[in-house]
């Protein structure tokens, strides 16, 4: 009996330690948005204490830098209403512990913040059963027609938008001017992915460098481009397309790119957010890198031996008349359904998302290319930052000339199954291992993730 | 306790109150309040969430939405992709188990032995990787098995001509990664129980083996095994537990999808489906079912060691 008892507490021990370990991963190096790479420190900050009788709200983030937007937003709002003002408690955990600690906090119906950060691709986790956030739909409808709708509708059920995105994600081509000059091409001739894997060809001929480089690990070589030929891996109405033919296609694409025109390599530490990657492309190791305009900051912080040396463009087309960007990433602020001001919260996040000062403060103190797009030809975009210092005047020209080329991405229920199945099996057999066609890995993932529809 | 009364208001009779008072010298009462400071732990913090996850895994739980759907978590638990962590798992179990004990005992002989020198300094050098968290670990491991070829543990393949590996990326050398972090950190620990156990075998027994002329293995198997051999099941006990309960190892490497599932531990597929994909009655079902497999090679090992024959 004693030894049973003994075995029962170890069996108890064992359920007990997967509850913590949960919790303590204490470093995030996956490409999740803007995610601060690296070890993520916790952190609290008190906004607005120093105004009496402002109304307590908190505040959950992943980042850091995303506390920095709301301590100006709610400064500004404390000057404009100062009946209403707010005292902003802004924590910021690890990601993965901070979805975490909100879903379980929205399960069990108590410990939840006013107002949280939900990372895209993990946004289909919390519109499961009944969305235990508030419907945004009286403050986004009226805006609607000068926002970017793809990038609300991705945190939409039945009708209702739940989130509030910090950026368009607009995906754009960073190209190396030294390497291409080096190579003798011109990037402005580059219309057509035929053109860039021509390019690609004198690159890797004329210089020592790889034309790309394409992830094994995670999916921003791949989702991007099915994004921009209008495919994705879920349709409108939810069903899996994810191994229709121009998935197959895209994905043989990536293929070649690496083994038959041999432009391309594997992203040095599998994913474009990797310390080897930054470290490989600082040295001039590849003459492109296709990822979303968020990515800029991670130029500026990481590889600092381009600075001036990067020029930003559109995708390459695939056909005429078709798409040259596509929206990627995303991070939606939602009201949880706990807080006991939802009106107070509601307007406060309208006012510091949806407005046209609120856009220009994501450009200015994020970096990011902001939602409403009305204002991207505004004066105050234009005014110097460090971030045209790097690169260069035009960014919002190129944005402007692609606004209508972003398809929406279609976020579901099934979202984390899909890109589970993709990370760790889909990509890992085709391009590393090559034990898979693209056709015989996308039909095996697209039938794993039906299989789980159906239960 | 004369003082304690005089201060009650009431006088005091043979009520109810003394009789609460007797309760406490009461030898059959005591025992129990000494150990209910664990009992209560142990209900609340080990019993009820046990009880829970039971009860959970026979659930569909979404915000809003809790319903009961009978065994259909359990059908869904034996796929390859669980079969897959399974062996992972059942792989790391075995390798660290073996190298956690073997090496430990061997080590702890050699610096138990009488003609080792600087052995306090070995003993304090060897403990040191348990005081370090698995993440800091394994994030200098991530980088001394980097991919490149500039990586610390790729330069010395390059220094014996061999070619250096993609070593996150292959099964093979993906659990050489898990089991080495593990080996690296817990080595120090197992010596200590052992050097624990050696330096209570008495020196007379070894003068009484040397007289009768027994040889270096015989006194090994006849002298040293019998009197660590308590320490050979608790650490085998303690490794098969542990190596079924590993997450960190495999986290600190390819965080939560590793290519091919080839880092994937059962815990780790708890972890995916129950929070990431947040399915947790599917997650607590796995756990349930890794609960019984622990019990059963737990059991089997126990019975095997003789560890049940001393209670009966």
């Amino acid at each position: 009996m004693k030894k049973f008892l003994f075995l029962m507490a170890s069996g108890a021990l064992l359920l007990s330690g997967c509850g913590d370990n949960g919790n303590d991963g204490g470093s995030d190096n996956s490409g999740n948005e803007e995610a601060s790479d690296g070890p993520n420190l916790e952190a609290t900050q008190v906004i607005g204490d120093d105004v009496e009788g402002a109304t307590e709200l908190t505040f959950w983030n992943f980042n850091e830098l995303h506390t920095g937007f709301f301590e100006d937003a709610v400064t500004r709002w404390n000057e404009e209403f100062p009946d209403r003002a707010i005292q902003l408690t802004a924590e910021t955990y690890p990601i993965d512990q901070m979805h975490n600690n909100l879903l379980l906090s929205l399960q069990s119906g108590s410990g939840a913040p006013d107002i949280a950060d939900i990372e895209v691709s993990m946004f289909a986790n919390f519109l499961q059963g009944e969305p235990q956030m508030l419907p945004l739909n009286d403050k986004i409808e009226p805006e609607l027609d000068n926002l970017v709708e793809s990038r609300y509708q991705m945190y939409a059920k039945d009708g209702q938008f739940y989130g509030m995105d910090y950026h368009v994600g607009a995906t754009v081509m960073y190209y190396n001017e030294e390497i291409m000059n080096e190579a003798g091409v011109d990037i402005d001739s580059i219309k057509t992915w035929d053109d860039y894997v021509e390019a690609g060809k004198k690159v890797v001929e004329n210089t020592d460098a790889m034309m790309t480089t394409v992830e094994s690990d995670e999916t921003w070589s791949f989702q991007p481009l099915i994004s921009q030929r209008e495919s994705d891996y879920f349709d409108e109405n939810g069903d899996v397309i994810l191994d229709n033919d121009i998935n197959v296609d895209t994905l043989q694409f990536l293929h070649d790119l690496v083994y038959e025109h041999e432009i391309a390599e594997l992203t040095p530490g599998g994913f474009h957010h990797a310390e080897e990657y930054y470290g490989y492309m600082n040295e001039g190791g590849a003459a492109s890198v296709m990822m979303p305009m968020w990515y800029m900051g991670r130029f500026l912080d990481y590889m600092e031996d381009l600075d001036g040396k990067m020029q930003i463009r559109p995708l390459p087309l695939w056909e005429e008349g078709g798409n040259r960007s596509a929206g990627m990433g995303g991070t939606g602020t939602v009201v949880t359904n706990q807080t006991e001001e939802p009106e107070l919260a509601k307007d406060f996040l309208a006012y510091s998302k949806l407005t046209e000062e609120g856009n220009i403060q994501l450009w200015k103190i994020l970096g990011f290319d902001p939602p409403r797009h009305d204002v991207w030809d505004n004066e105050e975009m234009r005014a110097d930052n460090r971030f045209y210092d790097y690169f260069h005047d035009d960014i919002f020209d190129i944005l402007l000339d692609v606004r209508d080329e972003i398809a929406e991405v279609n976020i579901t229920e099934q979202t984390s199954n899909a890109t589970q199945e993709i990370q760790s099996n889909v990509m890992h057999s085709v391009l590393r291992d090559q034990s898979k066609t693209p056709e015989e890995a996308l039909t095996d993932a697209a039938d794993a993730v039906r299989s789980r529809m159906s239960e | 306790m004369q003082n304690f009364l005089s201060t009650e208001k009431k006088p005091i009779g043979p009520g109810p109150q003394k009789n609460r008072l007797k309760f406490l010298y009461s030898k059959k009462a005591a025992p129990y309040i000494f150990v209910s400071p664990f009992i209560i732990s142990f209900l609340f913090l080990f019993l009820y969430p046990f009880a829970s996850a039971v009860n959970m895994s026979f659930q569909r739980v979404l915000p809003g939405q809790v319903e009961y759907v009978g065994l259909s978590n359990f059908e869904r638990v034996f796929n390859p992709t669980f079969y897959q962590a399974l062996q992972n798992t059942s792989v790391y179990v075995i390798l660290t188990v073996v190298i956690l004990t073997v090496l430990p005992m061997i080590f702890a002989i050699f610096l138990n032995h009488k003609l080792m020198k600087y052995s306090t300094f070995f003993r304090a050098a060897i403990f040191i990787p348990a005081l370090t968290s698995v993440i800091v670990a394994g994030t200098i491991f991530r980088m001394i098995f980097g991919d490149s070829d500039g990586a610390i543990a790729n330069q010395i393949l390059n220094l014996i001509g061999l070619s250096p590996l993609e070593w996150r990326y292959g099964a093979g050398t993906g659990m050489f990664l898990m089991v080495t972090l593990a080996s690296w950190r817990w080595m120090g620990v197992n010596i200590l129980y052992f050097l624990a156990a050696l330096q209570n075998v008495s020196n007379d027994l070894y003068e009484a083996a040397d007289i009768d002329g027994a040889n270096v293995w015989q006194k090994f198997r006849n002298v040293t095994f019998p009197a660590i051999k308590p320490v050979v099941i608790f650490l085998t006990t303690i490794s098969i537990i542990n190596g079924f309960r590993m997450f960190e190892e495999s986290f600190v490497f390819w965080e939560t999808s590793s290519p091919g599932n080839i880092g994937l531990t059962v815990v780790g597929y708890i972890y995916q489906e129950g929070i990431q994909r947040n399915d947790m009655g599917f997650g607590a079902a796995i756990g349930i079912v890794l609960l019984i497999v622990i019990l059963i090679i737990s059991a089997i090992q126990l019975y095997l060691t003789g560890a049940f024959k001393k209670d009966d």
